[in-house]
């Protein structure tokens, strides 16, 4: 299903879906070549963060977690900065001092990537009991996985976002499951005794959606809610959008075993591999919004391909932006320890 | 001068900060109420529930939250009721707060100050009684200020809040009800500024928080017998005001540092490294400490009594220090 927007509007989410898609194989790509330590792709999750952060407005913040490109993108933080950051060159949103792990830009209200699993929740809980104790109408956004669940701190800051009504939204992105193996209508989480997770939440009393974050539509329709019951008094929401872990994702590095997406697939069924042939076929949540959008005739096929020749430069100049940058001086280390 | 108590001396500071400053909110576990000990008493008649807020008993997120709200325009005061509790807070207040102005390279400040209740006395056992101001110090981006008379718990309450760091501001829970000058109208103390407060020529005592009292009485003691001991409050431990410290140590050539906290990798090992770094010229003897011996702290009176350094341990190393003969 397409989010309720206008024509322009979806297919505008389609070239941040498309840059997030390929910032991340050109970063894999570039980690095969030098040894840029470890990162976390969103390559799979695309349609989950692209429509979910696309109706934010200026002066909500949102905080994140270890698997954080998609999200800067999805707000638009140029890639140049961010590969030049996760590089630790000085051209980079922080001039290096913290990388794809700390990635933050508050003119796009990112004021920080927690890499403590978990770290996230009373951050953006504290935010969003700010805005309300400062009468600022504005939202709070909490990103994370499935495995920020089995931390405690969670827990503690729902029950405070529950009692304070704060306009927080918890957007917990399921992608416990493996595409390989996958059973139907099974989605387990990795080291939960609960199998639902949103009857972690129930208690609390705060309402809970449950949606598939590969449907942009359906994404787009449960962050509406939240936003609006968020701005209009109303509270908390906990989002739990179920995604599938992309097979690259499997090893500790992640690798491209799926190869460079050619995005053809979606409307050339004959290109579709043999192997990961459930993943391109079925489970790609790219693919499948642009599947949706040729059923809807947004755009011809042909303009697809442009869009993505387009993006595709533009990563790859981001990236030698990034490899030309300098490294910041030493003297850098010792700066900015104290406000 | 007009003497009040130290625990007043917070509560004043409270009171004038929220007043000047609509940013501010006490957070906690039952501040409303005024705390255990009554530090945050009158607040919430003051300034009402939206200003002074009772948080659940949940100290990993209630720290941070404050840093939350902090970046959002807030000037939170959080209170910790027992500085042995933050350790369920460390990953909020270590890897956040402390790391954040620094990660995000400048583009966030934490103005946070976190007060706690440290220290032992009344039989509070392992639980509700440690001193970890080395801990805190040992943090980069964190600043801890420990303040020994009311004036001072008054002023560097005032400054810690002020600031636009994440400040841990320590307070004995035995010092709540001693009595000192009160502050003078107007009068301020900045953050990282010791201050000598017995002058002597013959050797240099720095006490930590309520060893200040305790290293002033052995100096009195120490007095009788001719020894004219300096004593130095620190008054903050991070940043360090090293430059009072050495300059006191160059004159009297001899340091004894005294603190509540366990001797082992305390704040006190810290400042005797750099003392000697800054001055191994001009010591006569290895710098001395006088700490708490290395065990959880016990509960039963007289226990305690046994685990808290006097000021008979003080003089002793004193005495040590002078009879040193060093070899040239």
């Amino acid at each position: 299903m397409l989010p309720k927007l206008s024509g322009e509007q979806v297919l505008e989410q389609l070239r941040l879906a498309i840059v997030i898609r390929r910032f991340e194989e050109e970063l894999i790509k570039l980690a095969g070549s030098r040894d840029i330590g470890h990162f976390h792709v969103y390559i799979g999750q695309e349609m989950t963060g692209v429509p979910a952060l696309y109706l934010l407005e200026r002066g909500d913040l949102s905080f994140t977690t270890h698997r954080n490109h998609g999200h800067l993108l999805a707000r638009g933080v140029p890639a140049s900065q961010m590969y030049a950051e996760i590089l630790g060159k000085e051209t980079g949103m922080m001039g290096g001092r913290g990388g794809t792990l700390h990635l933050c830009s508050m003119e796009h209200g990112f004021p920080t990537t927690s890499s403590a699993v978990g770290g996230a929740t009373p951050l953006a809980t504290g935010a969003a009991f700010g805005f309300q104790r400062l009468g600022q109408d504005r939202v709070s956004v909490c990103l994370f996985g499935d495995g920020a669940l089995e931390e405690g701190s969670w827990h503690e800051s729902i029950n405070i976002a529950a009692m304070e009504k704060l306009p927080v939204i918890y957007l917990c992105e399921n992608n416990s499951l493996e595409a390989l193996g996958q059973k139907a209508g099974e989605y387990p989480s990795s080291t939960l005794a609960a199998v639902d997770l949103i009857d972690l939440v129930t208690p609390f009393g705060v309402p809970t959606i449950q949606i598939d974050g590969c449907d942009a539509g359906a994404v787009h329709a449960a962050m509406g809610e939240a936003l609006h019951r968020a701005r209009s008094g109303g509270g908390a929401t906990f989002i739990e959008a179920r995604t599938v872990r992309w097979p690259g994702n499997r090893p500790i590095w992640p690798e491209l075993s799926t190869g460079e997406t050619n995005f053809a697939m979606a409307w050339d069924s004959s290109l579709v591999p043999t192997e990961y042939r459930e993943w391109h076929a079925e489970q790609d949540a790219v693919l499948r919004f642009i599947r949706e959008i040729l059923a809807e005739g947004l755009i011809e096929p042909e303009a697809i391909l442009a869009m993505d020749a387009e993006v595709s430069a533009e990563m790859k100049e981001a990236v030698e932006f990034a490899l030309a940058s300098n490294y910041p001086p030493a003297a850098a280390a010792m700066e900015k320890v104290l406000a | 001068m007009a003497e009040t108590r130290y625990i007043n001396g917070i509560q004043q500071a409270l009171l004038e900060e929220m007043a000047d400053d609509s940013t501010i909110r006490v957070m906690g576990e039952d501040v409303t109420f005024g705390g255990p000990f009554g530090a945050t008493k009158g607040l919430v008649e003051a300034y009402g529930e939206s200003r002074v807020i009772n948080t659940p008993i949940s100290e990993a997120t209630i720290v941070g939250m404050a840093v939350g709200a902090a970046i959002t325009g807030l000037r939170p005061v959080l209170e910790i009721m027992f500085v042995d509790f933050i350790t369920l807070g460390m990953d909020q207040l270590v890897n956040h707060a402390a790391k954040l102005h620094y990660m995000t390279g400048g583009q966030l400040e934490v103005p946070l100050t976190i007060r706690a209740t440290c220290g032992v006395g009344g039989g509070y056992g392992a639980h509700h009684s440690q001193s970890l101001e080395a801990w805190f110090s040992h943090v980069p981006g964190l600043k801890v200020v420990a303040p020994y008379t009311p004036a001072d718990a008054k002023a560097l309450l005032k400054s810690s809040i002020r600031d636009n760091n994440t400040v841990l501001f320590l307070e004995h829970r035995g010092l709540y009800w001693t009595r000192g000058e009160e502050l003078a109208e107007h009068e301020q103390v900045a953050l990282g500024e010791a201050v000598v407060r017995r002058a002597g020529k013959d050797i240099t005592i720095l006490g930590v928080s309520k060893m200040v009292g305790t290293a002033l009485k052995a100096a009195e003691q120490l007095a009788e017998h001719g020894i004219e001991a300096e004593v130095i409050d620190p008054r903050t431990l991070a940043p360090l005001d090293l430059d009072t410290i050495v300059s006191s140590v160059k004159r009297t050539g001899h340091l004894v540092i005294a603190h509540e906290a366990v001797e082992t990798g305390g704040i006190g090992a810290e400042i005797a490294a750099r003392v000697q770094e800054a001055a191994f010229n001009e010591l006569a003897a290895p710098v001395m400490r006088v700490g708490a011996p290395f065990s959880p702290v016990p509960t039963s009176i007289a226990l305690e009594k046994e685990f808290v350094p006097g000021p008979e341990q003080v003089i002793e190393a004193v005495r040590r220090s002078i009879a040193y003969n060093r070899v040239a």
